[in-house]
């Protein structure tokens, strides 16, 4: 070396780094949601695309926007309003006017997200808090859902068909006869994602490729979903087995409605959920308590994105009680 | 002797790019002596010595020419014979500013009169032996420099039941230890030896890595002929596995108490170095004036394990290994992950130098960071258990009760944290921050409170 006063970066150690970053996760997250949403533009058609770009135009531009104009660097590049967009699309009606998909979105963002300071402050899931607005300030419009499949010869595409949580709790629950909701909704079909419902939200198989593909990617950790969908289980096979005429079966209850999606993508999501293990199995697991609770009992056919968001609010919580026991400490 | 696999595991760790096999497989060599050296008089743990030569002044070779400066403090010795040039403050190896005696061979490595000092046998006065150890300058080489004579005599009350030699090098980059378990197998063995007489009765485990096969076999091969309760230990490879807290668990599966020593758990832990450098003392009577360490980066010509003397500049081994193959941004004293990056190539090498790190512009991450996005990873990784997340927002926000309540003080700043952080958060930046401001902290309230009472 000839020359003595090189410029050397100096920094705190460590000099070495993973690679891991923001994006790249975020990335991740977009990767794992490609089946779900593919097979829901398949089965929807044009009306399930243009409702998904119209959510992520509208979330990256007001994160944009209100980035802006708190003078803030824009910060777009990270993708997370991307995969708020998608999700939130995800979890709507795939023939929703779409006016109502840009409030959404916007409330998603600004709302749930900007006006706390942005990514990493946000203490709610942003894409549930667009769709919960929504189910509140639309209730109609939000279970208009479109019967899966390709639209008839002469184009109404809008029938209306039920969802198979909606029909279990109006027409089916308690009844002497059951046998006709089963044909209606065979298993089979709600697995594969041959059914009504938001239009990502209907594959629980290729929702689980998705999440086991997260988790093989180290973007999730297994135990929110694994105590999510195991507590569901566990109250719905409880359920079932007190009275199956009233009670759906567990597998039912495990891939209906938004439960794939959210297990895995949702309750999940790094900002709004513990960062600690034992706090991670107590979310989980307070989802899934929450989730059957309104959907058993509750005035809404489906209680996910209530669950998930109510769960939201008690993270600080669970971090701080469920601590782990610090090398060489008694006591945590 | 046996050989068993570790019977504990530790929590957090991390399997970081090793890039070891740029010199894994390079002899030791000894580097020419150079011509003038820069040695720190606070190389070690604890007050930096206290210089006891004048400038102009000709030294010999194992010549004091610093004397401890209280109880955790180490003498320093003259590497070569030559003369004292300057003795001012200049950017050291630690990325701090001391004192450093600069000194100029006069190419003639003529030892002081008196040395090297007779050789200690194994049968001599335990405290004469000890005496020697403090007196060859000794200070943990791992990395920590802790004055050894310190550790080896634990106070009244304090029994130490098992000694671990530490050949884990769980740092990506660095091979010294590696080689030095291969090539110095023996005069290890003799140093690991030495150590067990001195502490009485006591178990041995030495514990190695299983990413150097090579090494397990020549210490299995070395450790035959050492009777007792010695086993050779094969930890899985993760960092940061040598670390002192987390090496002791593995081995024995006590915890180090939060603010105690290992000896409070009955153990006592020497870097692989500090061992050989022990028999050197009391075998052949040298002071502490050379280790092995490992020259290397992509930005290097030619990365190499070498013997050098301490003091010898960062410049000399670099101009040795065939100079910068393309600019380094970034030079590191040890390895990336603990080691400090240097302001400057002029700095000298210390009893703790483990490695030198040249790293070009694309192996240097200088990222912006964002808020912490709540991954988690950085808690399950924690080898402590902490939850660094928490405690670098809190550290930003210098909310020190908060800080104190999650334990900040017993990190141990391994980096595991910030090298898996998708933010990009400088967390071991904001660790070291909040100790060192609680630490003045309560030196702070310590005096006020004396000056009351």
């Amino acid at each position: 070396m000839t020359e003595k006063n090189i410029n050397l970066a100096i920094s705190s150690s460590p000099h070495a780094h993973s690679g891991a970053s923001v994006r790249g996760i975020m990335l991740t997250v977009i990767i794992a949601l490609t089946p779900a949403l593919l097979w829901g533009f398949w089965l929807f058609g044009w009306p399930a695309v243009v409702l998904t770009a119209t959510c992520v135009a509208a979330c990256v531009g007001a994160e944009a926007l209100s980035r802006r104009l708190m003078k803030r660097n824009l910060g777009i590049g990270d993708g997370s309003a991307v995969v708020t967009g998608i999700l939130l699309a995800m979890c709507l009606p795939p023939s929703l006017p779409l006016f109502m998909a840009v409030i959404g979105a916007v409330v998603a963002i600004v709302l749930a997200k900007q006006v706390f300071g942005g990514l990493g402050y946000n203490p709610f899931n942003p894409a549930l808090v667009g769709r919960v607005f929504l189910t509140i300030s639309f209730p109609f419009a939000m279970i208009q859902w479109t019967a899966p499949g390709p639209p008839p010869a002469d184009d109404t595409h809008a029938v209306t068909a039920a969802t198979p949580l909606a029909a279990w709790e109006t027409e089916w629950s308690g009844q002497d006869e059951t046998a006709g909701f089963f044909e209606e909704f065979p298993l089979v079909d709600l697995f594969f994602g041959n059914q009504a419902g938001s239009f990502g939200e209907v594959s629980a198989f290729l929702l689980l490729l998705g999440g086991l593909f997260l988790i093989w990617r180290r973007c999730v950790h297994w135990q929110t979903p694994v105590f999510y969908l195991g507590t569901v289980t566990l109250i719905a096979i409880i359920l079932y087995g007190i009275d199956s005429q009233r009670y759906l079966s567990p597998a039912y209850h495990l891939f209906s409605g938004g439960l794939m999606l959210g297990a895995w993508f949702m309750a999940t999501d790094m900002v709004t959920s513990p960062v600690t293990s034992r706090g991670m199995m107590v979310f989980g697991a307070g989802c899934g308590v929450l989730t059957m609770v309104i959907r058993v009992w509750g005035g809404y056919p489906e209680g996910v994105s209530f669950a998930i968001l109510l769960m939201n609010a008690a993270v600080p919580l669970i971090n701080r009680y469920t601590r782990p026991r610090v090398f060489g400490t008694s006591k945590s | 002797m046996k050989t068993r696999i570790a019977p504990y595991r530790c929590a957090g760790g991390l399997h970081p790019v090793y890039h070891k096999s740029l010199t894994a497989g390079a002899a030791v060599t000894a580097l020419p002596l150079p011509s003038i050296f820069a040695i720190s008089l606070a190389q070690h743990l604890g007050a930096p010595a206290r210089p006891l030569v004048k400038k102009n002044e000709t030294v010999g070779r194992g010549q004091p020419l610093a004397e401890p400066a209280g109880f955790i403090s180490a003498w320093i010795h003259a590497p070569t014979s030559g003369k004292i040039k300057a003795i001012d403050e200049q950017w050291t190896a630690t990325g701090r500013r001391a004192t450093v005696i600069t000194l100029e061979s006069d190419g003639e490595d003529r030892w002081a009169d008196g040395y090297p000092l007779p050789p200690l046998p194994a049968d001599a006065d335990r405290k004469q032996q000890i005496d020697r150890v403090a007196a060859a300058g000794i200070a943990g080489m791992g990395g920590a420099g802790f004055p050894t004579h310190v550790k080896l005599s634990p106070p009244p009350g304090k029994t130490i039941d098992t000694l671990i030699i530490n050949g884990a090098e769980c740092e990506p980059y660095l091979t010294a230890d590696h080689r030095v378990m291969i090539e110095d197998a023996d005069r290890l063995r003799q140093g690991i030896d030495r150590i067990r007489r001195l502490l009485g009765t006591c178990a041995v485990r030495i514990a190695i890595e299983d990413n150097k096969p090579d090494a397990i076999k020549a210490m299995e091969q070395a450790l035959q002929s050492l009777d007792g309760d010695v086993e050779l230990i094969v930890l899985p490879s993760a960092y940061p596995q040598g670390a002192e807290k987390q090496l002791i668990y593995s081995v024995t599966g006590r915890e180090v108490p939060s603010g105690g020593l290992p000896m409070d758990v009955g153990a006592l832990v020497e870097n692989v170095g500090t061992a050989i450098a022990v028999t050197d003392a009391l075998d052949s009577g040298w002071p502490l004036t050379e280790r092995v360490m490992t020259a290397t980066g992509s930005a290097l010509t030619q990365p190499a394990n070498l013997r050098v003397r301490i003091g010898t500049l960062f410049e000399t081994i670099i101009e040795h290994c065939g100079g910068a193959r393309i600019p380094p941004v970034k030079v590191i004293c040890g390895g990336p992950m603990m080691g400090t990056a240097l302001p400057s190539i002029a700095a000298g090498v210390c009893k703790t130098t483990s490695g030198l790190l040249l790293m070009p512009a694309d192996a240097v991450h200088l990222f912006e960071s964002t808020p912490c996005i709540g991954c988690g990873r950085c808690v399950m990784y924690c080898p402590m258990r902490l939850m660094p997340c928490t405690l670098s927002e809190a550290g930003e926000a210098e909310d020190d009760e908060l800080l104190e309540a999650f334990r900040v003080l017993d990190c141990i700043e391994c980096g595991s944290c910030a090298y898996v952080c998708p933010a990009h958060r400088p967390m071991v930046q904001h660790m070291k921050n909040s100790k060192a401001r609680i630490a003045l902290m309560r030196r702070k309230r310590e005096t006020s409170r004396q000056r009351e009472s």
